[in-house]
């Protein structure tokens, strides 16, 4: 269960500052597969990083499986992200000279896996790259370079899968092959995040939460309706 | 997946911009080494030169020497006592006195026992006709020293030993000319000789003398109890100062003069004298020179190294700096999937110190090739292994890495410090 509780966060460069969350309270039940649309700049982003543990609000917490990410320390909050949350991003972001294999393997860097080489070449089985472990990114195509990435986010068997456009480079086989993963991943007790802006791969979450300008809208629970639940 | 790892497969990967930092580090070390092998080189050079112009001064000083005592042994401090009326050119262009002295000269100085003087000769010596031989031979009388000395035979002039009646000695190529013999019989203006010796070859005019009794000479040239010269040998005095010695005599044989052979041995000891005074100046120099040399090189290798080493850190920490913005991305991923920031730090440095490493054995080698070079040693040949002590060897392998790892710190410690939140929003 991922639960946000009234977190907001203001970006300040210079003067300007902007708010890119506002009082956000919501509720992810374990195993629950939740899209997160709205318009470019409304905090998306923020939002996915804030609940991954890499971008602390300025008040409110985040909290995974009654574990609040923000009021352990440093050390055991980069542990928990290893061992608990796996990250797909739009670009990608993979190791440009490790090949396909060590790339799957890159989190062991952080958490020692037992069994790391059988269960990378599982998952890459699963994403039908077996035959290109030893090819580097550059060496794929955007549709492979993204199951890489799955297979990477994977292979410590997260509690929860953190996609940012997952699917925004890809065609549209190829974007169901990953969101068909996601799918199964939340299908087998893991919990997703997927923020889009794509409606159809929207469409593959259990529910939608739309943000705008920092707010969520719609979805969510507003942090008054949450009081009330709390208190009632 | 490990650091090392990851650090290997970077590096493999951008291999361009780890050569170019490599060679920057090879090129410190390269410096470094070179400078201290050059420098160490000169100096081994330096002693092989001196060394080399030490025993070529011992050499001719050695030959000079022998030389010297060659002529000393021939003449010894010796000196020649004459008739107060000879003309000396006259005796140097004949090669023989023409005054004459009663015999007992010798005697008389013999009996004043003069602690100077010590092998007492007197001769007479004259160019005679030979009529059997239809030529002219210089013609020596003896009679052995006064009073009589024991020694080795040969190892003295043939003036020092006394001839028989009856009997000749002949010196070399005067001997050869005849075609004669030891034990075989001469004819002399009628009378048989025996030739009792046929002396080695001198190379004076020795070579071409006749040595007969005393008596003889005088009967054969008509000069009854007459000699012409009395020679002294081995006379314990000082060489530069005849003056004592004709002094010593006259007081005891007025109507003499002393004729000293000195002259020509102390134009030998000078020429000596001046040439190892030469050798000497000439080793000074080349020692200043060196010293010139050697201090030119360090004071150049004092600005070379730091500048070498200052211009290696800065262009490994700017290619460092360009290591962390190509690999922003990647970093951010890595602490996003739970890499602690101490981590990504290490890999920095660790890829540092492999440069240095690496840079700093190949710069060694290099520096100690072309330092011997510069020095003019040849590579391989015994003292090499002193050209770089253990010590240097050990700061530049151990120097390089740290010089590396330092210039790569801060970049590091800033790859260590990106925020993943940031790089991770970027496009
Ligand atoms: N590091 C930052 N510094 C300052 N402002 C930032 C920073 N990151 C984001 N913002 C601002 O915060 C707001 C929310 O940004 P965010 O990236 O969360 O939006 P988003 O919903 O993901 O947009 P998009 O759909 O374009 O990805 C934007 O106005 C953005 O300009
Ligand atoms: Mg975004």
């Amino acid at each position: 269960m991922v639960r946000v509780d009234d977190v907001s966060k203001t970006y300040r460069t210079g003067v300007e500052s902007v708010t890119a969350l506002d009082s956000v309270t919501l509720q992810i039940e374990t195993g629950g597969f939740v899209a997160v649309q709205g318009p470019s700049g409304c905090g998306k982003t923020t939002l996915l990083l804030t609940v991954g543990g890499l971008l602390k609000p300025d008040n409110g917490s985040v909290t995974i499986d009654g574990e609040s990410l923000y009021e352990m320390p440093i050390e055991r909050r980069t542990k928990f992200r290893a061992g608990s949350i796996g990250f797909v991003f739009q670009q990608f972001h993979l190791v440009p000279y490790l090949n396909v294999r060590d790339n799957v393997l890159a989190p062991t860097m952080a958490l020692p896996l037992d069994d790391a080489r059988e269960r990378a070449e599982e998952l890459l089985e699963e994403f039908n790259l077996l035959d290109r472990l030893k090819h580097t990114p550059a060496e794929l195509s955007t549709g492979e370079r993204q199951r890489v990435a799955l297979a990477r986010a994977m292979l410590h068997e997260p509690r929860v899968i953190l996609a940012d456009e997952p699917t925004g480079n890809l065609d549209e086989r190829n974007a169901e092959i990953v969101l068909g993963a996601l799918a199964e991943f939340a299908g087998a007790g893991g919990t997703v995040m997927l923020v889009t802006h794509d409606n159809a791969a929207a469409a593959w979450a259990e529910r939608i939460l739309r943000i705008d300008r920092g707010r969520l809208v719609e979805g969510g629970e507003t942090a008054a309706r949450h009081n009330a639940k709390a208190a009632g | 997946m490990s650091v090392f790892r990851l650090s290997l497969r970077e590096i493999t990967h951008r291999k361009l911009s780890f050569m170019l930092g490599l060679l920057s580090i090879m090129i410190a070390v390269g410096v470094l080494v070179g400078a201290v092998t050059m420098l160490n080189g000169h100096d081994l050079r330096t002693e092989q030169v001196i060394a080399q112009k030490e025993a070529e001064t011992r050499e001719e000083m050695a030959r000079m020497e022998d030389d010297y005592r060659r002529i000393m042994k021939d003449m010894g401090y010796n000196v020649l006592i004459l008739h107060e009326n000879q003309d000396i050119d006259e005796l140097e262009q004949l090669g023989y006195p023409t005054h004459y002295m009663p015999e007992d000269y010798a005697q008389r100085l013999a009996d004043e026992k003069i602690s100077t003087l010590n092998h007492l000769l007197p001769l007479l010596q004259e160019r005679v006709n030979w009529p059997e031989r239809g030529s002219e031979v210089l013609l020596t009388g003896v009679r052995g020293q006064v009073p009589i000395f024991h020694g080795m035979k040969h190892e003295r002039p043939p003036i020092m030993d006394p001839v028989d009646p009856g009997e000749i000695k002949l010196g070399y190529d005067l001997a050869r000319s005849m075609e004669v013999g030891e034990d075989d019989t001469v004819t002399m203006r009628g009378t048989e000789l025996l030739v009792r010796e046929v002396y080695n070859r001198r190379g004076t005019q020795d070579d071409l003398t006749a040595w007969v009794s005393l008596a003889q000479a005088q009967e054969w040239m008509g000069r009854p109890e007459q000699i012409n010269g009395i020679l002294a040998l081995e006379c314990i005095c000082d060489p530069g100062d005849l003056g004592a010695i004709q002094q010593t005599v006259r007081a005891i044989l007025p109507d003499t003069q002393t004729y000293e052979f000195a002259s020509l041995i102390q134009a030998r000891g000078l020429a000596r004298q001046r040439a190892a005074e030469a050798h000497e100046t000439a080793i000074e120099q080349e020692m200043l020179y060196r010293a010139s040399l050697r201090e030119e090189r360090r004071a150049f290798a004092s600005i070379l190294v730091p500048v070498a080493a200052i211009g290696a850190a800065a262009w490994v920490m700017f290619l460092m700096m360009g290591n962390v913005r190509e690999r922003r991305s990647e970093i951010g991923i890595l602490r996003a999937i739970g890499v602690r920031a101490g981590m990504i730090q290490r890999a920095f440095l660790l890829k540092a110190v492999l440069m240095g490493l690496l840079g700093g054995i190949i710069g060694l080698m290099a520096g100690v090739f072309i330092g011997a070079w510069l020095s003019e040693i040849a590579p391989g040949i015994q003292g090499f292994g002193a050209l770089v002590e253990a010590r240097v060897m050990v700061a530049a392998l151990a120097g390089a890495p740290v010089l590396a790892a330092l210039a790569s710190w801060l970049p590091a410690s800033l790859a260590a410090r990106q925020d993943p939140a940031i790089v991770l929003q970027e496009e």
